[in-house]
């Protein structure tokens, strides 16, 4: 019993852009509807939390009579979509504040959505929402293709190896995607 | 089951009580296969039929079963009998009649709270700074914490050997993720220093607090997390907001959420190097600096990484591991 009463908080997995946007594959420890949801990316991350930082260039507000505030944020590889309602109040607050372009940071839950077609987009929602200095992104950028490059080398972790099972992962492409990354750090 | 019938009749035999193997397995078996009673229960059960047919009292079978010293970070069981060799760091007031004092004991390894009860075998009240061999003292958990209770069974002597306490320093880089609940402007009671909260401190119940700031942030590396605690001194340095601003801007603002506010948008989300000494599940900083501007030799040693294909198994130790160490070479520039 004592093991289970010592909550464990779940790390801020790094992750570029274009890996979160081309992964889709989630797992569940156990068949509940409470149980906590990981995202398992194309690198072989399991994200159940992410830290992500960029430049947040769009923003629009799509709710109809509550809020619903949907934001871009790009990073040297892609875009990620952050979505922020009522329930994330305090990041759909700062998310009202920021005028765009603007460097963010972002710490947030995957969120995997099937639109009626059958194809997947893959979002954050997000905790917090921070302005932050240009220095932090380049901080962010090594950081991520550290951890990346240390997934992509790590070939006895299971769960890479069920991410390549389900994604047949393109190992060539995601080290030109942290090439790309670091070529954007000053 | 067997193991267990083993221990009752050593135990015994030690109080010079011969068992019959026979009739203490016959006890447990119709307990646990005939009244499906849980095996610890079952046990503890026919110890007590026993104890009770040879008039020998609870505390003297317990007590003395363990001459063994146990190190505090071994303690990862509840209702273990434990013997320990410790210094006593804090005493706080005892807040209930049958127990007569609480506080912080540690060893080379750790620290831990405890909690002496009525009839403890002591000449004289423990104090502060002195060291103890503590015997048979009972493992338990209390809000998800292990704890030691010191009861009827435990004898607790001075020794002269001064206990070093273990204080281990840890350092941590990572992004500060999250600024918790009990950061920002806080109230303390003056009597004990404890964080009041509405007003109220736990000890002294309704008290006039004394104002100060603290920083419970949480760090995180990607793998990992630590909850951090910072001081005043070094949440004012941080933030570049000191006490007296923050007192003006929550009477301003009639609300002393807006330092909290301000905290987070200050330090979430950036990279850190903090230091500090590790207590429970905290890390009491002592030192933390912001991570240095990413260096282009930094860049150019992961883009060789890269380049260097079929990379079998490299062992790629973390660039942020690299600007850390650089930093602290690179002297107090950059020194919050």
């Amino acid at each position: 019993m004592e093991e289970n009463l010592q909550y464990v908080r779940e790390p801020a997995k790094r992750i570029f852009a274009q890996e979160l946007q081309e992964s889709n594959l989630t797992y569940k420890e156990e068949d509940d509807q409470y149980s906590k949801q990981y995202l398992i990316t194309q690198t072989g991350a399991r994200i159940n939390r992410l830290y992500i930082t960029g430049t947040l260039i769009e923003k629009e507000n799509i709710g109809n009579e509550t809020e619903y505030w949907r934001a871009r944020i790009t990073d040297p590889t892609g875009a990620f979509f952050i979505y922020a309602g009522q329930y994330q109040q305090e990041a759909a607050d700062a998310i009202v504040r920021i005028e765009p372009p603007g460097f963010v940071a972002v710490i947030g839950k995957p969120n995997i959505y099937t639109t009626p077609e059958g194809a997947t987009m893959t979002s954050v929602r997000p905790e917090t929402i921070q302005v932050i200095e240009e220095d932090t992104i380049d901080q962010w950028i090594v950081d991520t293709a550290h951890q990346t490059l240390q997934r992509l080398n790590d070939k006895d972790n299971p769960v890479a190896k069920q991410a390549s099972a389900h994604y047949q992962t393109d190992l060539t492409r995601y080290k030109e995607m942290i090439i790309t990354a670091l070529s954007a750090v000053r | 089951m067997p193991n267990t019938v083993q221990e009752i009749v050593n135990r015994f035999s030690q109080l010079g009580i011969e068992l019959s193997e026979k009739e203490i397995e016959e006890r447990l078996q119709k307990l646990t296969s005939e009244f499906k009673v849980p095996i610890g229960e079952a046990k503890r059960s026919v110890v007590n039929y026993f104890l009770k047919e040879h008039d020998i009292d609870r505390s003297q079978y317990y007590a003395g079963s363990t001459n063994d010293i146990t190190a505090i970070q071994d303690i990862n069981q509840e209702g273990r009998w434990v013997t320990l060799k410790v210094k006593v760091i804090q005493l706080w007031e005892a807040n209930h009649e049958s127990i007569v004092q609480v506080g912080l004991v540690g060893d080379e390894t750790g620290i831990i709270k405890f909690t002496m009860f009525q009839g403890v075998t002591i000449p004289e009240p423990l104090e502060e700074g002195k060291s103890y061999l503590i015997k048979t003292a009972v493992t338990g958990v209390w809000q998800g914490k292990y704890q030691i209770n010191m009861n009827k069974a435990t004898s607790i002597t001075e020794i002269e050997e001064d206990v070093e306490v273990g204080r281990q320093t840890a350092e941590f880089t990572g992004v500060i993720v999250d600024v918790q609940t009990g950061s920002g402007l806080i109230k303390r009671c003056p009597e004990c220093n404890r964080a009041l909260s509405k007003g109220v401190c736990t000890e002294h119940g309704k008290v006039e607090g004394v104002y100060d700031l603290r920083i419970k942030a949480v760090i995180d590396d990607g793998k990992t997390t630590q909850e951090a605690i910072i001081n005043k001194e070094l949440s004012e340095k941080l933030t570049n907001i000191t006490l007296v601003e923050a007192k003006d801007m929550a009477t301003e603002a009639l609300d002393h959420n807006i330092v909290t506010d301000r905290i987070k948008s200050k330090i979430i989300g950036r990279y850190y190097t903090i230091v500090g000494t590790k207590i429970d599940r905290y890390l009491i900083v002592s030192e933390i600096k912001a991570l240095p501007k990413i260096t282009k030799e930094a860049v150019d040693e992961l883009l060789s990484q890269l380049h260097t294909t079929q990379t079998e198994g490299s062992t790629t130790h973390s660039t942020l591991d690299c600007v850390a160490i650089e930093q602290s070479k690179n002297t107090n520039e950059e020194a919050l």
